[in-house]
C-alpha cells in the first residue's frame, strides 16, 4: 500500500500551525490589550491567566518550524526568505515578550520597561505573522525550487492589511480568553472591549475575503464556481454566525461562548486559507508534493512525531484542564 | 542572481555571532543538569541537608540558562531558512530531520519532567523527584546527541546520495552515526561539565574570598576541583582522539590548525606559536619543535601531516584564525589542568579552603571553561571552511540567493542589539543569582528560604524562567 507520505506531514504540520494560531494567540492577544488594563493589579491577573501555558502555546511554533524544514525544505528555503525582514522582526519580538513576560515579575523599579517590551513585543511579533499569511496568500515568486522575488515583495498594502487583521484576530482572541477567566470589575471592562473588536474583527476578515476574491482569480475560480461553492458557501455564511453569537452572547453576559466563537471563527478563516492554497503549500504553483523532502526523511521524522506528538498535546490538555477556572486577584501568581 | 562577498560574509557573521550567544546556554544547562542529579543523588545517599541546598541553589541558575538556550536555539534554527536556504533546500532532506529530533526531546523534557525537577518538590516523592531530574540530566545530553550528530554529518557526511542536485538520505544509521561524530559528542559533552564546574568552581570562590565558610560553598569549590581533576585530563585524551580522527577526515583543518604549508617528510614538527599568513602561504615568527608534530597528531616518531599547500587555495580554511583560535582553547585547557593539580596538592595541605591566591585564579577562571568551549568550537567550524557540508557543498553556495547586504546587515544589527539587551540581562540575571550565593544554613533553619526550594508553589508550572523569584533589579 501506498502512502501518500507529504499529505500527511501536510496535515500534521496544518495542525500544528492552527493549534499554534489558536493558543498563542490568545496569549499574544492579552499582550495586544494590555494597554488598555493598567489599574492596580489587573495586569497580574491577565498575566497568570496565561502564565502556566504560554510557553507551552509557542511550543508549536517551533515544533512546526522545525518539521516543516525537515519535511518540506523546499518551502522552508522559499518561504523565509521571501519574508525576510517580518520573520527576523517576529523572532525578535517573540524573544522581547518571552524575556518580558518572566523578568517583569522579578523586576521592581523596571516594570513598567518590561511591559512595554511585552506589549510592543506581541504587537510586533503579531503583525509580522500577519505580513508573513498576507505574502502567503498573495502568492511567492518561485523558480526552479527558489525563491526569486525581490527583498520588500512583502511590502503590499495586501500584507499590510492581513498583518492588522491579525492584530484584530489575537486582540479579540485574548479579549474572550480574559472575559473567560476573570470576573468582576476587570470581566465588565473585557465585555465592553469585546464588542468593536468583533466588529473590526467580522470587518477585516469580509475586507480579506473580497480583497483575495479580487486580486487572486485563481482562488475566485475555486470558491466561485460550482459545485465548489455550494460545499464552501458555510464557511463565510458561519463566520457571520459566530460574529452574531459573540455580539449577542457577549450582552447576555456569557463567560465562555465569546471566546469559543471567537476560536470557531479563526478555525473558520482558517480552513477558508486552506481551501485557497491546497495543494500548494507556497502559492500559487509549488505543491507539497514539489516541496518534500526525500521519502525517507519524511518517514524517519515520522517516527519521532508520532511519539513525540501526542505527548505533548495530552500534557497540554491536562495543563489546561488542571488551570481550568477563573483567576482572581490576589491569587498566588504563578512568578 | 549571484549573492555578493559582502551579503556572505555578514551572513556567515550573523551566524557565527547568533550560535556563539546560543552555545553559551545549552553548555552551561548541560553541564549543570547533571550536577544536579549528582547533587540529588548525594543528598538522597547521604541525607546531608547541604546537597539539597546546593541543589536548590543551582537549579535556579539551571533554570534560566535552560530559558535562555530555548529562546536563543529558536532563532538558529529560522535562520537556515532565512540566510542559507541554499543549505536548507540541499541538505535539509537530512539536518532538518536530526534538528527535528533534537526539538522533539526538548519539548519532551519541557513537557514533563522539568516541571517536576523545578517545581515538583511537594508534590512527588524523593525518589519520583530524582528519576525527574536524571531524566532531565539525560535528556539535555540526547539533544546534544541530535545536533551534534547533525553538526558531525556535516564535517563528515556519508550514508547520502545526491540525486537532482539534491542530498537524498540513504542510511540513517551511517548518518547519524558518522565518522567523527562520537568524537565529536564526547569532546562536547565532556566540555559542558567542565564549563559547568569551573561556573561552580568561581561561584564558591568568590564566596570564599568573601569571608563565607559555611559547608555549602566548601562543598562546592571542593566538588568542582574534583571534577575538574578528573574530567580535564579525560578531556585532553578526548580532544587527542577527535585530532587522529580530524587528520583522516578533514587534513586540510589540520593543517590549517598547525599552521603547516609543507608536507614534510621523516617527521612533522609542530609551530608552537606563529602567525600563518594565507597569502605569502607561510608561518611567520614560527617556534618549532622538530617531530612534535608527529608525535601529538600520528602518535609516532615520523609520521607524516599533509601541508596546506597541497591543498588547491580555494580549498584551504583561514589558518590565522584557526591556528589561534585553537591554541586558545588548548590553553585554558592547560590552565585549568593547572588549577585542578595546584587544588590537590593544597588540598594535601588543609590550604583548599584559605589560599587567597589560589581563590582569586580559580574565580579568574569562572569563563574558561566557556571561552575554550567556544574557541573549540570556532576551530572546528572556520576550520570547515570553505565547505558547509565537507566537500559536498561549499558556504558560498549555501547562501540564500535572494540575500541582499541591506536584509542581512538589518538584521546582524538588530540581532545585535536585541541578544545584547535580552540575554545580556540573563547573565547579568545568572551572574547576579551567583554573587548572592546560596542560602546560608541558618536561613534554611528559620524557614525563611521556603521559597527558593519552589515548595508552596505546587500548581502545574513549569516554566524555567519562572523558578528563581529573586529581584532582577534590586
Amino acid at each position: 500500500m501506498h502512502i501518500d507520505l507529504p499529505v500527511i506531514w501536510a496535515a500534521i504540520i496544518g495542525f500544528g500551525v492552527f493549534l499554534y494560531v489558536m493558543l498563542d494567540g490568545f496569549d499574544l492577544g492579552i499582550g495586544l490589550i494590555f494597554p488598555f488594563f493598567d489599574r492596580e493589579g489587573e495586569r497580574e491577573v491577565m498575566l497568570n491567566t496565561v502564565a502556566p501555558v504560554w510557553d507551552g502555546n509557542e511550543t508549536w511554533m517551533v515544533l512546526g518550524g522545525a518539521c516543516l524544514y525537515a519535511v518540506f525544505p523546499v518551502a522552508y528555503s522559499v518561504l523565509l526568505p521571501a519574508t525576510y525582514l517580518p520573520i527576523i522582526a517576529m523572532l525578535c519580538g517573540l524573544i522581547f515578550r518571552g524575556v518580558a513576560f518572566e523578568i517583569r515579575a522579578k523586576a521592581r523599579r523596571t516594570q513598567h520597561l518590561w511591559d512595554l517590551a511585552f506589549i510592543a513585543g506581541s504587537g510586533v511579533a503579531t503583525f509580522a505573522q500577519g505580513v508573513i499569511l498576507g505574502s502567503l496568500l498573495q502568492g511567492i515568486d518561485v523558480r526552479d525550487g527558489k525563491f526569486v522575488g525581490g527583498p520588500f515583495d512583502w511590502f503590499s498594502p495586501f500584507n499590510l492589511f492581513t498583518g492588522i487583521g491579525l492584530l484584530l484576530t489575537y486582540a479579540t482572541l485574548g479579549c474572550g480568553w480574559l472575559l473567560m477567566k476573570t470576573e468582576g470589575e476587570l470581566q465588565r471592562r473585557m465585555a465592553v472591549l469585546m464588542r468593536p473588536l468583533t466588529l473590526c474583527l467580522a470587518a477585516a476578515v469580509g475586507i480579506v475575503s473580497i480583497w483575495t476574491l479580487l486580486g487572486q482569480p485563481g482562488v475566485a475560480e475555486r470558491w466561485l464556481t460550482m459545485p465548489n461553492l455550494l460545499f464552501f458557501l458555510p464557511v463565510p455564511v458561519l463566520v457571520l454566525a459566530c460574529v452574531i453569537g459573540i455580539l449577542t452572547s457577549v450582552r447576555r453576559g456569557a463567560d465562555r461562548a465569546p471566546f469559543l466563537l471567537t476560536l470557531a471563527i479563526v478555525f473558520l478563516g482558517y480552513s477558508g486559507l486552506l481551501i485557497s492554497i491546497f495543494p500548494n503549500i507556497i502559492p500559487p504553483s509549488l505543491t507539497i508534493w514539489q516541496a518534500s523532502a526525500p521519502r525517507s526523511s519524511q518517514v524517519f521524522t515520522l517516527v519521532g512525531a508520532a511519539i513525540v506528538i501526542p505527548i505533548i498535546l495530552s500534557y497540554t490538555i491536562l495543563a489546561y484542564w488542571v488551570f481550568r477556572g477563573k483567576v482572581r486577584q490576589g491569587d498566588e501568581g504563578y512568578h | 542572481m549571484n549573492v555578493s562577498d559582502t551579503a556572505l560574509l555578514l551572513a556567515r557573521w550573523q551566524f557565527a555571532f547568533t550560535v556563539s550567544f546560543h552555545i553559551i546556554f545549552p553548555a552551561i544547562s548541560i553541564g549543570l543538569a547533571s550536577f544536579l542529579a549528582v547533587l540529588e543523588g548525594l543528598w538522597l545517599k547521604t541525607g546531608k541537608v547541604v546537597y539539597k541546598e546546593l541543589f536548590f541553589f543551582w537549579s535556579k541558575i539551571f533554570a534560566v540558562g535552560f530559558g535562555m538556550g530555548v529562546v536563543s536555539g529558536v532563532v538558529m534554527s529560522y535562520e537556515f531558512g532565512t540566510n542559507w536556504s541554499g543549505f536548507s533546500a540541499f541538505a535539509g532532506s537530512v539536518t532538518g530531520p536530526l534538528l527535528a529530533f533534537e526539538v522533539m526531546t526538548a519539548f519532551f523534557l519541557e513537557a514533563g519532567f522539568l516541571g517536576i525537577m523545578l517545581f515538583g518538590w511537594t508534590r512527588v516523592g524523593p525518589k519520583a523527584h530524582f528519576f525527574a531530574t536524571l531524566m532531565v540530566a539525560t535528556g539535555t545530553l540526547i539533544s546534544t546527541f541530535w545536533i551534534l550528530s547533525s553538526n558531525s554529518w556535516m564535517q563528515t557526511p556519508q550514508g547520502y546520495e545526491i540525486i537532482d542536485g539534491r542530498i537524498v538520505p540513504v542510511d540513517w544509521l551511517k548518518i547519524v552515526f558518522n565518522p567523527s561524530f562520537p568524537y565529536r559528542l564526547v569532546h562536547m559533552a565532556l566540555a559542558a561539565f567542565i564549563v559547568a564546574a569551573m561556573l561552580v568552581g568561581a561561584c564558591a570562590a568568590w564566596h570564599l574570598l568573601r569571608g563565607r565558610r559555611d559547608a555549602g560553598i566548601r562543598k562546592s569549590f571542593s566538588m568542582a576541583l574534583w571534577m575538574i581533576l578528573v574530567v580535564v585530563p579525560i578531556q585532553i585524551a578526548a580532544g587527542d582522539a577527535h585530532g587522529l580522527n580530524t587528520r583522516e577526515h578533514q587534513p586540510a583543518k589540520i593543517a590549517a590548525i598547525e599552521g603547516l604549508w609543507e608536507t614534510e617528510h621523516g617527521g612533522t614538527s609542530l609551530n608552537l606559536i606563529g602567525w600563518p599568513d594565507m597569502e605569502n602561504e607561510t608561518t611567520h615568527f614560527a617556534v618549532t619543535v622538530p617531530h612534535l608534530g608527529s608525535l601529538i597528531l600520528t602518535h609516532s616518531w615520523d609520521g607524516e601531516i599533509q601541508g596546506l599547500k597541497s591543498f588547491p587555495r580555494e580549498d584551504r580554511p583561514n589558518s590565522t584564525i584557526v591556528f589561534w583560535s585553537f591554541r586558545i582553547m588548548v590553553g585554558m585547557g592547560l590552565l585549568m589542568l593547572l588549577l585542578a593539580l595546584l587544588g590537590l596538592l593544597l588540598r594535601r595541605n588543609a590550604r583548599l579552603y584559605e589560599a587567597r591566591w589560589f581563590q582569586r585564579f580559580a574565580l579568574l577562571m569562572g569563563p574558561s571553561g566557556l571561552i575554550a568551549l567556544l574557541a573549540g568550537w570556532i576551530t572546528t567550524e572556520a576550520g570547515r571552511q570553505p565547505w558547509v557540508v565537507y566537500g559536498v557543498m561549499r558556504t558560498r553556495d549555501a547562501v540564500s540567493t535572494s540575500l541582499t547586504v541591506d536584509q542581512v546587515g538589518t538584521s546582524l544589527m538588530i540581532f545585535i542589539m536585541v541578544y545584547f539587551l535580552v540575554f545580556g540581562t540573563g547573565i547579568y540575571y545568572m551572574l547576579k543569582l551567583m554573587a548572592k550565593g546560596p542560602d546560608l544554613p541558618r536561613d534554611q533553619a528559620e524557614g525563611s528560604s521556603s521559597d527558593d526550594t519552589g515548595r508552596g508553589r505546587d500548581r502545574f508550572d513549569h516554566r524555567p524562567l519562572s523558578r528563581p523569584t529573586d529581584p532582577i533589579d534590586e
